[in-house]
């Protein structure tokens, strides 16, 4: 065996704080112990007192919100007349704009089902848990499936018309390129900022990424027949 | 006259009567804190203590605080607007103008609610994100996380069926929009369409339906999926924080650990 020992064992020896811990680091977790004690404080009123707080201040905003703006009311409903365009709740118009380019089938049923199992399975899958740089390790063949799946992404997308979505994958993508080109001991802060992001960090930020704009473009964008409209020029 | 009232409420909070109902005495020792969170229903889900750097703003953001102020806040002006509610076409859009013109603060009301509920859905995804950042899923935590996307599902769905109790071409024409969706799902479609709407349509039983939805059945599903979440926070060891300053993790380099390990 090349490995013959694949942890390192130490012992707390610190028993007036805590009762003896013997503790096994394996090789791919870190073993960082900052400090023994942690400075600990009452629930109550500590972080009773700040949670109250909180909870007032965001009283306070959105009683000054209610205050100052107007919740929307348009004529009562009327089924033989539909307004153009009909606009889902805002949270939803990211789905409504996939729903412009692809099947109900698709983009109302597949990918919201596909969102709720990965949000769910993202703690339990090792990948999601490692915190190393996703080109620190095996620079090369990751790279090239980073090539495989976001040209296949790409051209997927424009092979549908969704350009929205293309713009913040591209942007993505050039980000992790330069990240790949980087290393823990670039000169640019920003670099090495990349460089250590592993690759759970880089699937979330496109979601987040493409969550954003296509809601805002659900929300603005949007007018008759989904046509693109500018929303300064309504 | 204060010193008077002090004498007073002393006297209440000594009494047989205070002290059957709050266990835990008055004194300010750390004893008599701690069992003010650990003899109370509620705070018992809390732990009794914390750690200090749990605290600070950076690391939560108090998002998750917040989202639960949002909640409280909705179900406080929620329950006065159903004082002024039928779930009936057309009483339903008549009640919402005269929560307009009669009901006073009657639109004050309807834009707290509003406006809590749009901040409610836009803080659980805040929430979700800052939670994924920190890493705060990784195990012990799995899965308080996935009770939080059960919570952002409820958020959604509560959201969404409050959305139609206006009774307006907004409220009726999103809801129609969306449970069309519904009707796509292979085999079962129309059926889940059917059972969802109570018709092929939106129309009064949908809008009684989604009444129910929203005022009864979420609102009570939603408590009892926080409760789990709270108390899993304490169960998983507390909020998660950061066990290293990252100025000092850069320096050690995991060849160094490898080699270290070996």
């Amino acid at each position: 065996m090349s490995d013959p020992k694949d942890f390192v064992a130490g012992v707390d020896s610190d028993q007036r704080r805590s009762p003896t811990r013997v503790v096994f680091v394996t090789r791919r977790t870190s073993a960082q112990v900052k400090s023994n004690y942690e400075e600990q404080v009452q629930t109550y009123p500590e972080v009773l007192f700040r949670v109250v707080l909180a909870i007032e201040i965001l009283a306070i905003v959105l009683v000054a919100v209610a205050l100052l703006f107007n919740a929307p009311l348009e004529g009562i409903a009327d089924p033989t007349h539909t307004p153009n365009p009909a606009k889902a709740p805002w949270y939803f118009l990211g789905l409504q704009e996939l729903l412009h380019y692809f099947p109900p089938v698709v983009a109302g049923v597949l990918v919201p089902t596909l969102l709720i199992v990965s949000l769910v399975i993202i703690p339990y899958f090792h990948i999601n848990i490692e915190a190393a740089g996703l080109f620190l390790q095996h620079r090369r063949r990751r790279l090239q499936i980073f090539y495989i799946l976001a040209i296949g992404l790409i051209a997927f997308l424009v092979a549908f018309h969704v350009y929205v979505a293309v713009v913040p994958s591209l942007i993505i993508a050039i980000l992790m390129i330069i990240a790949a080109n980087s290393s823990p001991q670039s000169h640019s802060a920003s670099c090495r900022y990349l460089a250590r992001k592993p690759m759970a960090w880089w699937v979330m930020t496109w979601f987040l990424f493409e969550l954003i704009v296509l809601t805002a473009v659900g929300t603005f964008f949007r007018g008759p027949g989904w046509s693109w409209v500018l929303p300064w020029r309504s | 006259m204060p010193g008077k009232t002090d004498e007073i409420l002393k006297k209440i909070e000594r009494s047989r009567v205070w002290r059957s109902i709050f266990r835990s005495g008055t004194g300010s020792s750390t004893l008599h804190h701690a069992l003010a969170i650990q003899q109370s229903v509620f705070l018992h889900l809390f732990s009794t203590k914390v750690r200090k750097r749990m605290l600070s703003v950076s690391s939560t953001w108090y998002l998750g605080t917040l989202t639960l102020g949002t909640f409280i806040i909705l179900i406080v002006t929620g329950v006065l607007l159903m004082l002024y509610y039928h779930p009936s076409v057309p009483q339903a859009y008549a009640d919402m103008k005269d929560l307009q013109f009669v009901v006073s603060s009657g639109v004050f009301l309807r834009n707290l609610h509003r406006w809590s509920a749009q901040a409610m859905v836009f803080l659980v995804f805040a929430h979700m994100f800052k939670v994924f950042y920190r890493g705060a899923y990784r195990a012990p935590r799995e899965f308080n996380w996935v009770i939080g996307v059960v919570l952002l599902l409820i958020t959604l769905l509560l959201s969404y069926t409050g959305y139609l109790l206006p009774w307006d071409q907004l409220a009726y024409w999103a809801i129609t929009v969306g449970s069309n969706i519904s009707s796509a799902v292979p085999l079962v479609g129309s059926k889940i369409h059917f059972l969802l709407l109570g018709g092929n349509q939106v129309n009064a039983n949908a809008l009684l339906r989604f009444y129910v939805l929203h005022c009864l059945i979420l609102p009570l599903v939603a408590l009892l999926f926080i409760a789990v979440h709270f108390w899993r926070i304490r169960k998983d060891g507390g909020l998660y924080v950061h066990q290293s300053e990252p100025q000092k993790a850069e320096a050690l380099d995991e060849t160094e650990l490898v080699k270290e390990a070996k």
